[in-house]
């Protein structure tokens, strides 16, 4: 077996299907994604070449860089919302009751699509019939807020079911993340009188770091690329107020026809995600790692 | 949020492909509906070769339950008679439709027979070639069949590309045990409108019934009020550049939305709202007013789902006029609704053609007498049964003084997307009447510049 392993032409030939296909599937679609940004098309008729003059307006458009804006609040709420979910899976991992029933709960709206989700809190924020709104009203608010036309709250409305959304999801990696955790480390802590805070921030939060790591990027890069519940619920409205970078795209590609300039977006949005996948690597690397044993 | 690698997440476009594909996905067959047509199987006594035709329209039985039945109830008449044939239809949303067309050009892959809008929406299909010209059929069979200004939408440089299937007009509906309970009458004014508003809105009734999420819902009520102020031509001209936005009574009619929305004319949280959940408050009588196209007259006719009570409530009014503006009352904001094209590269284009004839035409017959809409084509209503306010509308469309074409659809696609983002900010009041104004003429003159 070694022998066959090391021959570079078996070798090759293992690996080539894999290696074309995702050649083909992702990396192809990414240089014409770039090459796409350099043309002025409609998306039907025919393809001019423009050079620079997509990514030049980019620069240049105030509704892109609010969008931009957009996606970097989303990405800093669903990082400093992991604290949370970080939280809530210490106390289910410290052996509560129920826990098992409530780690089920958390995880039920990961489940579910994005559009049953949207269609649920839709329900939720509505203006007049809305359960929020009906609450504020039973406790003697007058001016209930318009949750999803009012530009100066649609933003962080819409973020609240986003993040909802992904909370199980998060608070089960962590919980199985502290699962690994070994008993005796805690054990022998807790004989040497370290009570369940210390033992939190000492021991278990440090031995899950890595995960923490992985987490903080999944978060952000997916805040970033963010689309689907802000589609479905606003459209990035009222007038742009809750666009973000993935829905301006769409618009431009399948409302404005401006595929070229739509792709120069997609563009863009591939580099900002590789540079801050770059810069959390950067900030959080280097640092000692702690081990087991 | 949940998938892995950078690399492979930022794949940016296929954000977007994979949601209008994931939203395609429901392909509702109707092939094979008569027996001798489809499934391939045995030798066919069928005179001629077989032959599928493959359909497209935006009429699902659940949201169009009336229309959806028509157009299959053709279909299986046409199958019967041309046994060699068998139609499939694919069926979507609005919104996915208009996705699903965009996705399907770019691969060169329309269907033989799909559904168009008029005007700057079809123009860059019309620009690549994608539709097959229909003129053949407008001087063959279907000559003179057609309401007069119906089809001139659909044609470029002298040729149709698209037959229109509707024609539709879009008046106020109001609720008459509303306007009764507080002693109202159908408006004949702006000033009486505007009264009505506010004995309303200070009874705590909401007005009118709007989900501006949408916006071009918005957009019918700024063009209505750009038309009594500014006269017929004021919003054409605008738009092909032989005027201007920045025209006074085009920023006027903008004014008079603002002043709308002062006086809380329309329900809480419209800007939010998509149409349909707009139109619930009409629907469930909390909203006195809804302005909306005749498409919706099945709602308050022939509907089984929606309780005759409710119906005999509804009647319409025409937009009133505004005092000392030039636009008559007998203008409408309206035009034909989607047509059908055939695809240029379709490899059975003389069939598509001939099945789209028979359809427009039957369409014409079943439209009235089933559906309660409007057809483009024109037709002998002696004959049939019809809802009382299905023929008074039908009488004001035969005295209309004017139509004018819905504006997103008479603007290219990239100004009209600047257009209902602007009606949208100044219904939000996050635009003035004069930066209203200003984003038209920007877009506008870009476009026509290039």
């Amino acid at each position: 077996m070694d022998k066959v392993m090391s021959n570079k032409t078996v070798v090759a030939l293992f690996v080539l299907p894999s290696l074309l296909l995702i050649a083909a599937l992702i990396y192809m679609p990414i240089v014409l994604t770039g090459f796409y940004g350099l043309m002025k098309w409609d998306g039907v008729g025919k393809m001019t070449y423009i050079g620079l003059a997509n990514y030049k307006e980019l620069l240049r458009d105030s509704l892109f860089w609010n969008s931009v804006k957009h996606s970097f609040l989303l990405a800093v709420f669903s990082a400093l919302s992991l604290l949370v979910y970080l939280l809530v899976a210490l106390i289910l991992s410290a052996q509560i009751r129920g826990a098992g029933l409530l780690r089920k709960l958390y995880l039920i709206p990961m489940l579910l699509s994005s559009v049953a989700i949207a269609q649920l809190w839709l329900k939720i924020f509505h203006p007049t019939s809305g359960i929020l709104n009906r609450m504020l009203v039973s406790l003697g608010v007058e001016h209930t807020p318009e949750w999803l036309s009012d530009p100066s709250i649609v933003l962080y409305a819409i973020f609240i079911p986003i993040l909802w959304q992904y909370a199980g999801f998060y608070i089960l990696i962590y919980y199985a993340a502290l699962k690994n955790v070994p008993a005796s480390l805690i054990e022998s802590a807790r004989i040497d009188g370290a009570g369940p805070w210390r033992i939190a921030f000492a021991i278990r939060i440090p031995l899950i770091a890595e995960i923490f790591k992985v987490t903080i990027v999944l978060a952000v890069v997916g805040s970033l690329k963010y689309f689907d519940l802000i589609y479905v619920m606003t459209g990035g409205g009222p007038n742009g107020a809750s666009e973000v970078m993935a829905s301006y795209m769409y618009r431009k590609a399948f409302s404005g026809y401006d595929f070229g300039y739509a792709s120069a977006i997609g563009f863009f949005l591939l580099l900002i995600c590789l540079f801050m996948t770059w810069l959390i690597r950067k900030a959080t690397a280097g640092k000692e790692t702690i081990q087991y044993s | 949020m949940k998938s892995g690698k950078a690399l492979t997440t930022a794949m940016a476009i296929a954000v977007g492909l994979t949601t209008v594909l994931a939203g395609c996905s429901s392909t509702e067959g109707n092939s094979a509906a008569s027996g001798t047509g489809g499934s391939g199987g045995g030798s066919g006594s069928s005179a001629g070769s077989k032959v599928t035709i493959k359909m497209m329209h935006l009429w699902p039985a659940g949201s169009s339950a009336t229309q959806n039945k028509i157009v299959g109830d053709i279909i299986k008449d046409y199958q019967t008679s041309h046994p060699n044939v068998t139609i499939e239809q694919e069926i979507l949303e609005n919104e996915q439709y208009k996705n699903k067309m965009k996705v399907l050009s770019t691969s060169n892959a329309l269907p033989d027979v799909g559904m168009t809008w008029a005007a700057g929406y079809m123009e860059p299909y019309v620009k690549g070639d994608m539709f097959a010209p229909v003129d053949d059929l407008l001087q063959g069979e279907l000559k003179d069949k057609f309401v007069k200004g119906t089809t001139e939408a659909y044609a470029f440089g002298g040729k149709t590309y698209a037959l229109p299937v509707e024609l539709n007009i879009v008046p106020v509906y109001y609720n008459k045990a509303i306007f009764a309970k507080y002693n109202l009458q159908p408006p004949k004014t702006y000033e009486e409108f505007k009264t009505i508003v506010k004995t309303l809105a200070s009874n705590g009734v909401t007005p009118i019934a709007l989900g501006n999420k949408d916006r071009w819902t918005g957009s019918l009520w700024y063009m209505y009020l750009a038309d009594r102020i500014g006269g017929p031509d004021a919003l054409k001209k605008a738009i092909d550049r032989s005027g201007s936005f920045n025209d006074p009574s085009l920023i006027r009619a903008a004014q008079e939305i603002t002043g709308l929305v002062d006086m809380n004319a329309f329900n809480k949280g419209f800007n939010g709202l998509s149409n349909d959940e707009g139109k619930t408050e009409f629907m469930n009588s909390k909203a006195a007013m809804y302005m909306m196209g005749t498409w919706e007259l099945p709602n308050y006719t022939t509907n089984k789902d929606v309780p005759q009570s409710f119906k005999d409530q509804i009647g319409f009014f025409k937009f009133p006029t505004v005092d000392g503006g030039k636009g008559n009352v007998d203008s409408w904001v309206g035009g034909p609704g989607v047509g059908l094209f055939v695809a240029n590269n379709s490899k059975v284009k003389d069939e598509a053609k001939k099945f789209v004839s028979f359809f427009v035409q039957k369409w014409g017959e079943l439209a009235i007498s089933e559906a309660g809409v409007i057809p483009a084509t024109k037709v002998d209503t002696s004959k049939v049964k019809l809802p009382q306010l299905y023929i008074d509308l039908l009488n004001e469309l035969n005295k209309s003084s004017n139509l004018t074409l819905f504006a997103d659809v008479q603007m290219k696609p990239a100004s009209a997307e600047v257009h209902l983002n602007m009606i949208q900010a100044l219904f939000g009041k996050a635009a003035t009447p004069e930066e209203f104004a200003k984003k038209h003429e920007e877009s506008l003159a870009k476009e026509a510049g290039k």
